[in-house]
């Protein structure tokens, strides 16, 4: 048992230090370790693992490193293949956020920071059209990004309320729809 | 007692984040605003872009990132694991019974209303992120918009959407390509 939670610890460092920015880049490396190489999961499972990953909270990285840990090996497995995921990235975060700090005050570091966050903008807006991409199902999920985009950018309350607002909005849509079809 | 908080905090953004990484942004502006002196908005790009750029899953780094600034190594450490914490229980509880929640209707719905918010807030977050990098804070009139960086946000995503040979490059070559832009223009 020790073994294999150590393999599971192992491999997954290895995804996580493989991955490059969202959890989706993350998919052609778990192909290759956990299916190919491992045979933890099937081509199949590991989509599903995917797809459910992307719609339950949090990291799509870390759901799937959970998910696939706990086939392999219980809910232990599940934990520790979790912990292998993140691991590579305290590691190199904190070093690299040191740093940073160091240099922080330099004029060229600011200005290589301003740049980047002309970038970052770019970046988050490719985000937000593959995520609308994925989400928008009719009108009535244009009509639920409009009304959250607005508050969002007009009152400061918690996300969660917003989250919470439109898991029940979904439902109450769905059923009102379901009806309307009989 | 700061770490407590930053692990409360973490635990509700992987609680209430759903779509991923970027998906934990929004959480992070409502940190900021409650705890201004953990980390300010404008830092919250830079991490998203050192984040972006290094080994790791987005969010995870993100985490660590706002953790070490938070509280050093522990900190980070802290951060991390209460933002995988709710994933670990989440899943572990779904994978006991996959196949019903796939297919169950009321989880269907809840998604359907729950992707176009999560988006709507990774947008928002976007906007806040662009306040910040293109336009200049204290002007007024033509002068408030920062020109030469709308310009490199214009080409970059030109070539990031259009440009089908740099379509597919890696975002990190972007954020380098914009640093060094930033320096030999002076941003």
């Amino acid at each position: 048992m020790m073994k294999k939670l150590w393999t599971l610890f192992w491999t997954f460092a290895k995804v996580g230090v493989m991955t490059f920015g969202g959890g989706y880049a993350m998919l052609p490396i778990l192909q290759r370790e956990v299916v190919e190489k491992k045979g933890w999961a099937t081509d199949e499972e590991l989509t599903d693992y995917f797809a459910i990953g992307q719609c339950t909270p949090g990291v799509i990285a870390v759901n799937t490193a959970t998910f696939v840990g706990q086939k392999y090996a219980g809910i232990a497995g599940g934990i520790v293949a979790t912990l292998g995921v993140v691991f590579p990235s305290l590691v190199i975060i904190s070093a690299l956020a040191k740093v940073i700090t160091a240099y922080a005050h330099l004029a060229w570091v600011q200005h290589a920071f301003a740049g980047i966050r002309v970038c970052v903008c770019v970046l988050i807006f490719n985000a937000v059209l593959k995520l609308v991409k994925g989400a928008m199902k009719d009108a009535w999920c244009w009509g639920i990004f409009g009304v959250i985009l607005v508050l969002s950018l007009v009152i400061d309350v918690s996300p969660i309320l917003y989250v919470v607002a439109a898991g029940l909005a979904g439902v109450v849509l769905q059923a009102v729809k379901g009806r309307e079809k009989k | 007692m700061t770490y407590l908080l930053l692990f409360y905090e973490y635990f509700k953004t992987g609680l209430f984040a759903v779509g991923g990484g970027m998906a934990t942004l929004p959480f992070l502006y409502d940190m900021s605003a409650r705890h201004p002196d953990w980390f300010t908005t404008a830092q919250i790009a830079d991490m998203l872009a050192v984040s972006e750029s290094t080994p790791g899953p987005i969010g995870v780094n993100m985490a660590t990132y706002v953790g070490f600034q938070v509280g050093g190594v522990l900190g980070a450490v802290i951060a991390t694991i209460g933002l995988i914490t709710p994933s670990i229980i989440v899943i572990l509880i779904i994978a006991a019974f996959l196949r019903s929640f796939r297919d169950s209707r009321i989880v269907q719905s809840v998604f359907y209303g729950l992707r176009p918010a999560s988006a709507a807030m990774v947008a928002a977050a976007g906007l806040s992120v662009a306040a910040v990098a293109l336009l200049n804070s204290g002007a007024a009139g033509l002068a408030l918009v920062n020109w030469k960086a709308v310009a490199l946000a214009a080409v970059l995503l030109v070539l990031t959407r259009w440009v089908k040979p740099t379509k597919g490059l890696h975002p990190i070559l972007f954020i380098l390509a914009s640093a060094v832009v930033g320096v030999v223009f002076s941003f």
